[in-house]
């Protein structure tokens, strides 16, 4: 069941980011994206991430997507000309293409070497309660650290458009 | 595992079953409530009472002619209202309705499942909503449509946080993200609920949410993204038949969706307002005695001759209700029904209430109301009641 699952919204996964790439509208893209991000957070809840999968949704797909669509649409973006690709393109893409998964997949075997097979639903302590645990024992600083990022980039947004006003 | 599977078919079949028919009957609800706010008596030619008017409107929904207007982007438009119905109809299934009960020998709960992150799902999938109408609005191809998407998700983006802040302030006090849990924390009568519960009384976030529950359903007096004088009708201009029905439907469950939320989050759920041996187990029965003894009274009223008998027979009706509560085999569910109901009800109402009463906002006051007011006012709520939990426990 679980394994069914998984290349279910695996596939939609790799199907949706492809075409992500492909479309030519950026809304078509941007729904592309939510799909992805979607089937991400399925992938999570099949791991036993169940907070993580619901803080996908709510903050990538329902929050930062709904921003970019929203953004594409006041902008009234059209769709893009489709040119012809180089002929280096062409050429080397695949090959390219190729060649950089191989190195992934020779880095992550290289640096995990112990690596089993992964077992559905056999982690415990993606609950709510032990990331919050987590968050604010162990990953406290980078946390805070985020959380004043975030902040810098606030008042850096309100500065900006301040300036645009007057 | 088999029985597992058969009842979770059986329970997903009986909740969507009501759901959608509840669906249909809360339009006809809602019309004779409007009606009876401005003097009128609203449906009445279609059977007995009207009673027969959401058959009607459904056959005229199905057989109108189904126009996809030739300039639009037809997978996004196509994609629009299915994703908005779905989306409406899928977070009814983390809503407990009552508690653990007993069918020929099963224990089972009166919920279609229970999520550890019920909350979190309910809210993750009311957030995905907004794109059945952003993107409904966009790929119309028409500038009404595309000002009432582009209005909604503003919209429902900005009051997204006040709500999500108004709820996070009682899980804190319930410390579970389980609705069935957030329940179970607030038994025993109305002091528990977490509308009234100490330590800090949660009152100001539920109406914080209230609040942000019209705006999230784009309901009056917050309904700009489907404003009929300004936007001909926003959104859903361009769709026709079924898949205007759609939008409809969806907005009337995300209704239903909100005012569940809050009667789990504020009002506790399907408890009582006081413990059954101070005589809560009797209110069901005597409501439905008052409601029939009312309808046969302005049944034989001479003033009410035209509705023929529709009246007396739905006073005897009640009164066979009343009766079954009274049964001791079918009490404990239809008691912990009949008090989720009548709390979800309640806020139904007030929303058709509201619906009648209020006039609309102007876009920018109800943009500076998110931001500049609902928003600092429901993190102070927030950061009081996050103070008196640390310091409580």
């Amino acid at each position: 069941m679980d394994v069914i699952l998984f290349l279910v919204f695996a596939i939609i996964a790799v199907v949706c980011a492809i075409n992500v790439v492909v479309q030519t509208h950026p809304i078509s893209s941007a729904v592309s994206l939510v799909g992805v991000m979607g089937s991400l957070a399925v992938l999570y809840l099949l791991l036993g991430a169940e907070f993580l999968a619901a803080a996908q949704v709510i903050v990538y797909a329902g929050a930062i997507m709904v921003l970019f669509v929203f953004v594409i649409m006041l902008l009234n973006a059209g769709a893009e000309a489709k040119k012809g690709r180089s002929f280096t393109a062409q050429l080397l893409g695949l090959p390219l293409l190729v060649a950089f998964l191989g190195l992934m997949a020779f880095f992550v075997q290289r640096l995990y070497p112990q690596s089993t097979l992964v077992h559905f639903g056999g982690f415990r302590g993606g609950g709510a309660a032990e990331i919050g645990h987590a968050l604010f024992t162990t990953f406290l600083l980078p946390f805070e650290v985020t959380s004043i990022l975030i902040l810098v980039a606030i008042l850096g947004a309100i500065v900006l458009a301040r300036r645009e006003m007057d | 595992m088999d029985s597992f599977i058969v009842i979770s078919l059986i329970k997903t079949a009986v909740v969507f079953a009501v759901l959608l028919t509840t669906l249909a009957y809360l339009q006809w609800v809602e019309r004779k409530v409007i009606a009876h706010i401005q003097v009128r008596p609203g449906p009445y030619r279609v059977g007995p009472h009207g009673l027969l008017q959401p058959v009607a409107d459904i056959i005229k929904l199905l057989t109108k002619e189904d126009l996809v207007p030739p300039y639009v982007n037809k997978p996004l438009y196509l994609l629009a209202p299915f994703l908005a119905m779905t989306m409406a109809l899928l977070s009814i299934s983390v809503i407990p309705f009552g508690p653990q009960i007993q069918v020929a020998g099963y224990q089972t709960y009166m919920q279609l499942t229970d999520l550890n992150i019920g909350v979190l799902f309910v809210l993750a999938v009311s957030s995905m909503g907004v794109y059945g109408i952003a993107l409904a609005g966009w790929s119309s191809n028409n500038k009404y449509a595309l000002l009432g998407g582009l209005r909604s998700s503003a919209q429902m983006i900005s009051y997204e946080l006040p709500m999500s802040l108004a709820i996070a302030a009682p899980l804190l006090i319930s410390n579970t993200l389980s609705l069935r849990g957030l329940v179970e924390k607030q038994a025993g009568g109305i002091w528990n609920w977490n509308v009234l519960h100490g330590p800090f009384p949660q009152i100001v976030s539920f109406i914080i949410f209230l609040i942000a529950a019209f705006a999230e359903t784009n309901r009056i007096p917050f309904d700009l993204p489907e404003a009929e004088n300004e936007l001909v009708a926003g959104f859903h201009t361009e769709y026709s038949s079924m898949k205007f029905a759609s939008f409809f439907m969806s907005e009337y469950a995300n209704m239903i969706t909100v005012s569940c939320m809050a009667t789990l989050l504020f009002l506790g759920g399907w408890v009582a307002p006081w413990p059954a041996e101070y005589g809560s187990s009797y209110v069901p029965a005597a409501v439905f005695v008052l409601a029939g003894l009312v309808a046969l009274y302005h049944g034989f009223h001479p003033a009410r001759r035209r509705d023929g008998y529709t009246l007396p027979v739905f006073g005897v009706l009640f009164l066979i209700a009343a009766a079954v509560f009274l049964l001791p085999m079918v009490q404990s569910w239809l008691i912990p029904l009949f008090w989720f109901c009548a709390k979800t009800g309640g806020i139904l109402f007030g929303f058709m209430w509201i619906r009648g009463t209020l006039p609309r906002f102007r876009y920018d006051q109800l943009m500076g109301f998110a931001w500049k007011f609902l928003f600092p006012v429901a993190m102070l709520n927030l950061l009081v009641t996050g103070f008196l939990v640390a310091l409580r426990s």
